[in-house]
């Protein structure tokens, strides 16, 4: 047997947690290899690294080690990345979480495409493997539905397929049936098992919770704590313990102090409980739309009762969970828990509730410790009661070691017991819990379902609890399967069993389910590959070259085009927006001032400074307001921006302006907004000139004023001097920063978010093709953006495109290049969706909005601001904008400025890349 | 209502804000940097404008009024050839660019109003107008000065004007861009940090399960205004003080308090409208697109950076229920005219009514919204 794995010295952390600690280890080739363990004792972080996806870290970085890390993985050094390189396509990777590396708005067809062009097959090649690998599945009659609407084991079919799509020789697994219903589960692992038939070199790693498919495997690694503390066949590994079943050996290989921790679990009989039932559903139905949910569920849950819900995922157990809780208003009949309804405003009856959602629900950035006293308190604990008690539950749970941790770093099942123990804080006297042993290993289940049965027996709580464990299922006093919304069955699990004609509770379940799904008991197809004989029609050789590869780049393009086009909100969004908002700038941005409120206060009362008053009336610059009673009345209109301008005629002006006195006229201007009072006081004064060479000219006084000089002004480019044709080329450089910046940010942040990022890591794509893939289609709807604002530039606001309409058009390609290319950049250094949109609003708002030349002209910009707007694209393409539009400029008077953008596009490229990396940390 | 659970829920969102150094890092840019720049830099008036002068007389006269084109407004003229206009025009070189022909000076002398051509680059239009204005009156100025010396040329007109500038005596923009900057600051954070969080707390389902508790949606919406209006308004009054009033050197009047009370009232009316946005959109991606154009439009129609009398009476009209318009009033009346209570108090009343409406529209569909399908 050769080894497809050899790993010595290997040691991992994070921060100061370590998930492995000095593992050496070999693990042969060509059989199912399994790995299990509690959780959080480095299982994932093992297989990760096996598989490429994760980076080893340096002996450098862990002074304390002496000896050599190794990681040899199909005969080579996973630390070469030249080998990395050419084994990538022969390594499939499912990462844990159900379908984490699934699209969901993508059909399963879709899925399967993107992976096959992942590894650069083509569409003959494609389709074959598709039909063959869908109808093994049995996914075929599904092929055009989106993953995020199938069922948790079809999830998981769907994410082996996408794994098995290029034939790998190492298929790596992260618990890969956590979370899927038995029957699903069966078929699972016929198909892995039909699939090793076929391809007998292939070497399967499993990391799994579940014993008994562990004892199917042909060779196993028990880890605890970072450590291997013991390998080989499950055979040897009973042998070696003495035990029978693979769980007590399992417990029985711990260190003798996690021993003790164990204890077999026992459940005593239920007594008997008077009264009305703790929870009652009667005909109870959930529909969204046409799809039922809950389909007329009755039942009732006595107090004290351990009451188990099966049923495969999406069956509607969780819906009816939210119903219960009253999150969800129910359709039609009704259910009440202590004989109330659940009101949402019913804050008494919420005290009595514990609900544990089946994700994590809660705040994943606050230590274990806040998030226990923040619940404390919401659940109005007094302060010494609280204390007191989440001590109790850190200790009953196991949490107290990484109290200070932010879950976000835990494993999962740590977290899992985080939910359970934030649950049963509040002491409720109801248990509502969706699935929440997935992910959680054998001991901290035993552990728990030891607190949920002296929870039931010894204080009366009611248990309503999901689950696809069947050992857990036949702990429960009664449980229900259900299947589409239906129940199928209800009773104690002994008798269910002995109804079917089964051994098992879990033999019964199949039954029923199958029954139910009208599933033949033949197995599923075959698994063959003998379309796929010849090699050559295997396009594997392309894969291993360097280089850009085409396919690559376009399976990510495609399938994120695919995305956008199924948010179709999104899309109009992206394209209406900005017309909305150069029809609102284009008119609504002017510096034109007009209508200043002017008021004059006349002390005169004369011929001369009523002509004077009647005049400015006139002008369409000002607009007149009621004459103040006294200065300082006029002062504290100014104040609240009721006045921008008084004007007082001093006594007897009229008098000394005949003489020639030269009179003195005092203009007050709320000089608060400069640019206003700049313009008003020009005005003012202009328009006053011109009153009283008026009134001297009919007075036939000899003109007092004439200009040495002629001076002549020449307003270029827009004689009418009309604000639209300088903003409305401004609004499109200013569209085409923001949104195609934030869209690219948000669409590569968002893959970290939820995971998928996860593909990036375990594919042969290389940086590169992952960037300019994610970056082209929005290139793309930018550019359609583009010519829409162009069309309503020409149409609506009549600016006519001076110049050259190509080179306007090449300027905005790069443009939009450019910014969606600093979106890349922003997506190197953000990890939340929350820190993306933020920082590619508040980085690009201020060079484009207010050091592009859009408001003031470059020329004119002084000190850090010149800078900033120098150091973006926006006022690059401002001059390619506004030249085209208004100046009538060519190409080859505006080349320099194409060129700077292509410079900002190798630039922004080139930075995505550096921060981009090809293995997690 | 719970008064604990909105203390102890807003707490949490304090942690969680600490939590992401990259946020943190970038308010506090917004708050400085971006103040500090937009102040030093912006200028809507003219200003450091670049300006070349063609000059085919060379006389006393024409250097005199060359020399005469000084900062603040304008930089240090550029003498340029006469085959040279058009291209340093296109290429934005220049805004002005002032020729005086031959025989120049002569012909002033002799009284026969030579002609001066100013070319302006008209798609700078801040500038444009108020610059042709400075030109000429500095052109007429020197030639009046060489043909008799000592005129001044106000002792030509007929009356005297005097001008007082109230407020800003200067027409410095610092003082302006400062105090609008920060304004833009407040909004942007008000309407992203709120409406964000609450999306990825829908996206992670812990507000669905804050919802199972004891907490009603009203205590969930008043928790985040009150934890994210906090750190917004303690990061404005800081740069009002550190990088207005003491980096900046302006000289904040009014009354601070009066400006704070605006503040709280203004960071409601926000916070609340980035809740409504976070309830209304589906998806992170759905809430930033729609985002973009709401902050934009606060950003420049809000009477911050052009007047709100110029714009056209419609939109001056669909500003009116934007919060951003009022504050902007609000806070120029209060920290440059020094307007009190009792002129302010109306605005206010509107401010805290726009902010109402949103919070209404919001816990309105909170529930509906947040609950997903399952």
């Amino acid at each position: 047997m050769t080894e497809v794995a050899r790993i010595s010295h290997l040691t991992h952390r994070f921060g100061e947690t370590v998930a492995t600690d000095d593992i050496s280890l070999n693990v042969p080739g060509g059989v199912m290899a399994g790995f299990i363990g509690p959780d959080g004792v480095g299982k994932s972080t093992l297989l990760s690294i096996i598989s490429g996806t994760r980076k080893i870290q340096t002996t450098a970085s862990i002074p304390s080690e002496t000896e050599t890390t190794l990681v040899e993985v199909l005969g080579g050094d996973m630390r070469d990345n030249a080998h990395r390189r050419q084994s990538q396509p022969r390594i499939a990777y499912m990462p844990q979480g159900l379908g984490k590396n699934l699209y969901p708005t993508l059909s399963v067809e879709e899925n399967l495409n993107f992976f096959g062009n992942l590894f650069g097959q083509n569409a003959e090649e494609r389709s074959q493997r598709i039909l063959q690998l869908t109808k093994a599945t049995g996914l075929d009659p599904f092929l055009s539905r989106p993953a995020g609407k199938l069922s948790g084991g079809m999830k998981q079919k769907l994410g082996l397929c996408c794994a098995l799509i290029h034939d790998p020789d190492l298929l790596i697994l992260d618990e890969p049936t956590t979370g899927v219903d038995p029957l699903s589960r069966q078929q699972f692992w016929q198909l892995i098992s039909s699939i090793r038939k076929q391809r007998p070199q292939m070497s399967v790693l499993v990391a799994t919770a579940y014993m008994e498919e562990a004892q199917q495997f042909d060779w196993l690694a028990a880890m605890d704590d970072g450590k291997v503390i013991a390998t080989g066949s499950p055979q040897a590994l009973l042998e070696r313990t003495g035990c029978d079943t693979l769980e007590s050996a399992f417990i029985s290989l711990l260190p003798e102090e996690k021993r003790a921790e164990h204890h077999e679990v026992k459940v005593p009989p239920m007594t008997d409980c008077q009264g009305e039932p703790a929870i009652q559903a009667s005909h109870l139905t959930r529909t969204f739309g046409d799809f039922t949910a809950v389909d007329d569920v009755s039942f009732e849950i006595q107090r004290g009762e351990i009451f188990g819900f099966l049923g495969s995922n999406g069956c509607g157990k969780t819906t009816t969970m939210k119903m219960l809780t009253g999150l969800l208003p129910f359709s039609s009949g009704e259910a009440r828990l202590f004989g109330q309804l659940p009101e949402p405003n019913d804050l008494a009856t919420r005290k009595r509730v514990g609900y544990m959602s089946q994700s994590f629900s809660l705040y994943a950035e606050i230590s274990v410790r806040r998030n226990l006293e923040l619940h404390a308190r919401l659940y109005a604990l007094d302060e010494q009661a609280s204390t007191n008690r989440i001590d109790e539950v850190m200790d009953e749970f196991g949490l107290r070691h990484v109290a200070e941790q932010q879950p976000a770093s835990l494993p999962l099942g740590i977290r899992q017991r985080l939910q359970l123990a934030v649950a049963v804080l509040h002491n409720p006297d109801i248990l509502i819990l969706d699935e929440p042993t997935s992910g959680v290993d054998p001991v901290a289940r035993d552990q728990f379902w030891a607190h949920l049965i002296d929870l039931s027996r010894n204080k009366g709580v009611t248990i309503f609890i999901s689950t696809h464990f069947m050992n857990e299922a036949e702990r429960c006093d009664r449980v229900s399967l259900m299947h589409a919304g239906k129940v199928l069955a209800v009773g104690k699990p002994a008798e269910l069993a002995r109804q079917r004609g089964n051994d098992t509770l879990e033999e019964a379940f199949v039954d029923y389910l199958k029954e139910a799904a009208g599933i033949e008991d033949a197995k599923p197809d075959e698994y063959s590959s003998e379309q796929l004989d010849n090699p050559a029609q295997q396009s594997d050789s392309g894969i291993q070259k360097r280089g850009f590869n085409l396919r690559r780049w376009w399976a990510y393009a495609w399938r994120e085009a695919l995305e956008i086009q199924r948010d179709p909100v999104r899309l109009v969004f992206a394209l209406l927006g900005p017309l909305l908002l150069m029809v609102t700038f284009g008119y609504g941005i002017t510096f034109d001032v007009e209508d200043i409120r002017y008021a004059i206060i006349d002390h005169d009362q004369s011929r001369e400074s009523r002509l004077l008053t009647e005049g400015l009336s006139g002008s369409r610059y000002f607009e007149q307001m009621a004459t103040p009673a006294s200065h300082e009345a006029a002062i504290e209109q100014m104040r609240t921006g009721q006045l921008t301008l008084l004007i007082e005629i001093p006594p007897q002006f009229g008098q000394h302006f005949i003489r020639g006195w030269e009179p003195e006229l005092g203009i007050t201007i709320d000089g608060a907004m400069p640019f206003k009072a700049e313009t008003s006081s020009g005005y003012v004064r202009g328009l006053l000139l011109q009153e009283l060479q008026q009134i001297s000219a009919e007075n036939s006084q000899p003109a007092s004023l004439t200009y040495p000089v002629d001076v002549q002004n020449r307003f270029e480019y827009n004689q009418a001097f009309k604000s639209v044709y300088a903003i409305v080329p401004g609004v499109i450089m200013l569209m085409l920063a923001l949104i195609p910046a934030m869209m690219t940010a948000v669409s590569i942040v968002r893959e970290k978010e939820t995971g998928s990022i996860a593909n990036f890591y375990a594919t042969p794509v290389s940086r590169l093709e992952f960037l300019l893939g994610k970056q082209a289609p929005y290139v793309a709807i930018s550019f359609v953006s583009f010519i829409t604002l162009l069309i309503l530039a020409v149409t609506l606001f009549g600016v006519p495109v001076r110049g050259n309409i190509l080179g306007l058009a090449l300027g905005a390609l790069l443009y939009v290049t450019a910014t969606t290319g600093f979106g890349m950049v922003i997506s190197t250094f953000t990890k939340t969706q929350v820190a993306a949109i933020f920082a590619s609003v508040i980085l690009s708002i201020l060079p484009a909005v207010n050091f592009s030349g859009l408001l003031t002209p470059v020329s004119s910009l002084a000190g850090p601001g010149y800078l900033l707007g120098l150091m973006f694209p926006s006022s690059w393409f401002q001059q390619i904008s506004i030249g085209s539009f208004t100046k009538g400029l060519h190409f080859n008077e505006l080349w320099q400025n194409h060129l700077m953008l292509g410079v900002f596009v190798l630039l922004f490229t080139s930075f995505a890349w550096l921060g981009l990396k090809k293995q997690e940390v | 209502m719970n008064i604990n659970n909105v203390s102890e829920l807003g707490l949490k969102e304090l942690f969680s804000l600490r939590s992401d150094p990259v946020l943190v890092l970038l308010i506090i840019y917004i708050f400085s940097v971006s103040v500090y720049a937009v102040a030093k830099g912006v200028n809507y008036d003219v200003d450091n404008a670049a300006i070349a002068v063609v000059d085919e007389d060379h006389s006393a006269l024409s250097r005199n009024i060359t020399a005469a084109f000084l900062p603040p407004q304008f930089k240090t003229p550029e003498a340029i050839s006469a085959a040279d206009i058009e291209q340093q025009l296109d290429n934005g070189k220049f805004l002005f660019i002032v020729s005086f022909p031959p025989n120049f000076e002569k012909d002033v002398l002799a009284g026969r109003q030579p002609q001066v051509q100013v070319l302006i680059d008209a798609t700078a239009i801040a500038q444009a107008g108020n610059g042709a204005n400075y030109i000429q009156e500095i052109i007429q100025r020197e030639a009046l000065s060489a043909l008799s010396p000592g005129t001044q040329l106000d002792n030509m007109l007929p009356v005297k004007t005097r001008i007082r500038k109230l407020f800003n005596p200067n027409s410095s923009s610092v003082w302006f861009n400062s105090l609008m900057q920060v304004i833009n600051s407040i909004t942007i954070l008000g309407v992203i940090l709120t409406g964000a969080a609450l999306i990825r707390e829908r996206e992670h389902g812990t507000v669905e399960h804050l919802l199972v508790m004891p907490v009603t949606p009203a205590e969930i919406m008043l928790a985040k205004i009150w934890a994210n209006s906090l750190v917004i308004l303690i990061a404005s009054v800081l740069s009002l003080q550190l990088v207005v009033t003491w980096w900046l050197d302006v000289p904040v009047q009014g009354s601070i308090l009066l400006y704070v009370i605006a503040c709280i009232l203004y960071l409601f009316s926000v916070t609340s409208l980035g809740i409504m946005l976070g309830i209304i959109t589906n998806s992170m991606a759905q809430f930033a697109l729609l985002l973009i154009p709401i902050v934009i439009m606060m950003y420049l129609l809000s009477g911050g950076t052009t007047p709100q009398e110029s714009m056209p009476l419609f939109l001056q009209r669909v500003m009116m229920f934007s919060p951003s318009t009022h504050f902007v009033s609000l806070a120029q009346n209060i920290l440059y005219r020094g307007a009190g209570f009792n002129s302010v108090w109306p605005e206010l009343v509107i401010l805290a009514s726009i902010g109402a409406v949103f919070y209404s529209i919001a816990l309105a569909k909170f529930r509906k919204a947040i609950v997903t399908m399952g």
